[in-house]
């Protein structure tokens, strides 16, 4: 019931935004080729569910909801904000030069020298917005994610979500050959072998094989790169449950809660380590933008 | 290159320590990780961050990425297995209608998760098991016509409680999590699931 409720939602933004989002790019023509591909991922899968919602999703590529969200970002990303009054687009450098988003979120993780750390996408901008514009952490860190009756997202999810973007039908280029990114991605390797709590869980109980299914859901093997860009597409996405906004560092926090681990601390090193791990896999795979979730 | 030798000095010195259980595999990031998984966790609703620190199975699966040395293999395996409680009344199998519904839910242990029991099998979410439910999963093997190909004599049936009380018992790093040994299922919820199994009118056996 849940699930018609959400797909009726959708729905009804799918009809309705389209002219929206006609609106709000009069005077942008440099976003005019964004429609050119589909928005969401095409998996191959087998289950009957799966091909019926990946037919749905493919109904909605058009009108992504994720748009909305994209559109906020990037108000927040040319916007002067903070303590310091300034804004991302004259202070971050995403690793493509200061103010650059193109191409940024497919080359993350990757070093950045000023942190002296390796760095997500996510990760990233929040350090911006604490280093740059003055932001405190911790009021970020508070409530980092769209909760299921929250009427809107949070700035960092908007921000991620135009910086993912912006590299849209770009291929993934995480510099493993940098020695630092290169130990964070064998460090995210043994984080997903690491075996404990109540069930013995690790990360690979679930994703370290191929062809594994929890219930009917597919299970990517994310040690592979075909499994890998299957965990990693669609993030961030627009989740029909509960009409919410979710970013890649939810899914680690909710892949953790289901292992029945603690809770990862917010922008922290493991999720970093562990998502340089699984973007690396997926190294040379095209991204297709923020998608559309179940 | 001063990298390189110390980490392998490193696990030099804890194979040593650890007698005979082999070094793993990649000593230098495994300690890595235990670091940062250590410090980059906090304690949310009734997941603490205990559950971060392996106990001796936990570990042994982990170095030895679960291919532990057959010698250690056989004698955990009967360590765990001497820990298994078998009922004091003896009956080891319960009411397979209700083997069911602990076999359908998958609640419990997660941090949303309310504390405290009972919690759900999560038996579908990894095996098929009656051939009525679609939605199974396949992490585990099929488990379709269990008793019907094994008979429900008392030494399967003794076999099947222990299985599930602790599955480590007979494959050390199984995939399975210890459901009677952690306190997450019990006495009575085990042999629910035992007669869902077992059980000739059970629909696991019935056609």
């Amino acid at each position: 019931m849940r699930t018609i409720i959400a797909f009726g939602a959708a729905l009804m933004l799918a009809v309705s935004s389209p002219l929206t989002f006609a609106q709000a790019k009069q005077g942008k023509p440099a976003k005019a080729q964004k429609k050119a591909a589909p928005a969401a991922q095409v998996v191959e899968e087998t289950d009957e569910a799966t091909k019926d919602f990946e037919k749905f999703r493919a109904q909605m590529e058009d009108s992504n909801p994720a748009e909305l969200f994209e559109m906020k970002g990037e108000e927040l990303w040319q916007q002067k904000r903070g303590p310091k009054n300034v804004s991302l687009a004259e202070s971050c450098d995403l690793g493509q030069g200061v103010g650059v988003v193109k191409g940024a979120y497919v080359a993350m993780p990757r070093y950045f020298a000023d942190a002296d750390a390796v760095m997500d996408a996510e990760r990233r901008i929040v350090w911006c917005m604490v280093e740059k514009q003055g932001f405190k952490f911790e009021d970020i860190a508070k409530k980092p994610f769209q909760g299921a009756n929250d009427t809107s997202a949070p700035d960092i999810t908007n921000l991620v979500t135009y910086v993912a973007a912006n590299s849209k039908d770009m291929k993934f280029a995480v510099p493993l050959d940098q020695p630092r990114v290169r130990d964070a991605w064998e460090t995210g390797k043994e984080i997903t072998m690491y075996r404990a709590g109540p069930y013995d869980f690790s990360c690979n109980t679930c994703h370290g094989s191929d062809g594994k299914r929890i219930r009917m859901q597919n299970l990517p093997n994310i040690s592979t790169g075909k499994g890998a860009i299957k965990g990693v597409q669609g993030w961030p996405g627009y989740r029909m449950t509960g009409g919410v906004m979710l970013t890649h560092q939810w899914r680690m926090n909710d892949c953790f809660r289901q292992q029945r681990f603690p809770e990862p601390k917010y922008a922290s090193e493991v999720v970093t380590d562990l998502l340089t791990y699984m973007i690396g896999n997926a190294n040379g795979q095209v991204y297709r933008g923020p998608g559309i979730k179940r | 290159m001063n990298t390189k030798i110390i980490p392998l000095a490193l696990a030099a010195a804890t194979t040593l320590l650890a007698a005979s259980l082999p070094a793993h595999a990649d000593a230098e990031h495994r300690a890595k990780a235990l670091e940062i998984i250590k410090r980059d966790f906090q304690p949310r609703g009734q997941a603490g961050v205990d559950r971060l620190t392996e106990d001796g199975l936990q570990t042994v699966c982990n170095r030895t990425s679960n291919k532990p040395p057959e010698y250690l293999a056989k004698q955990m395996e009967a360590d765990q297995l001497a820990t298994v409680k078998l009922p004091a009344d003896g009956k080891l199998m319960g009411d397979w209608k209700e083997g069911e519904k602990i076999a359908q839910s998958g609640q419990g242990f997660t941090w949303t998760d309310k504390p405290g029991l009972p919690v759900g099998g999560n038996c579908y979410n990894c095996h098929q098991i009656s051939p009525k439910e679609l939605a199974f999963g396949t992490v585990g093997p099929s488990l379709y016509q269990f008793g019907k190909l094994r008979g429900n004599t008392p030494e399967i049936q003794k076999y099947t409680y222990s299985k599930i009380w602790n599955a480590k018992s007979f494959n050390l790093c199984s995939e399975m999590p210890r459901f009677g040994h952690v306190g997450a299922l019990n006495e009575q919820q085990i042999k629910h699931l035992v007669a869902l199994l077992l059980d000739p009118e059970s629909p696991v056996n019935k056609q």
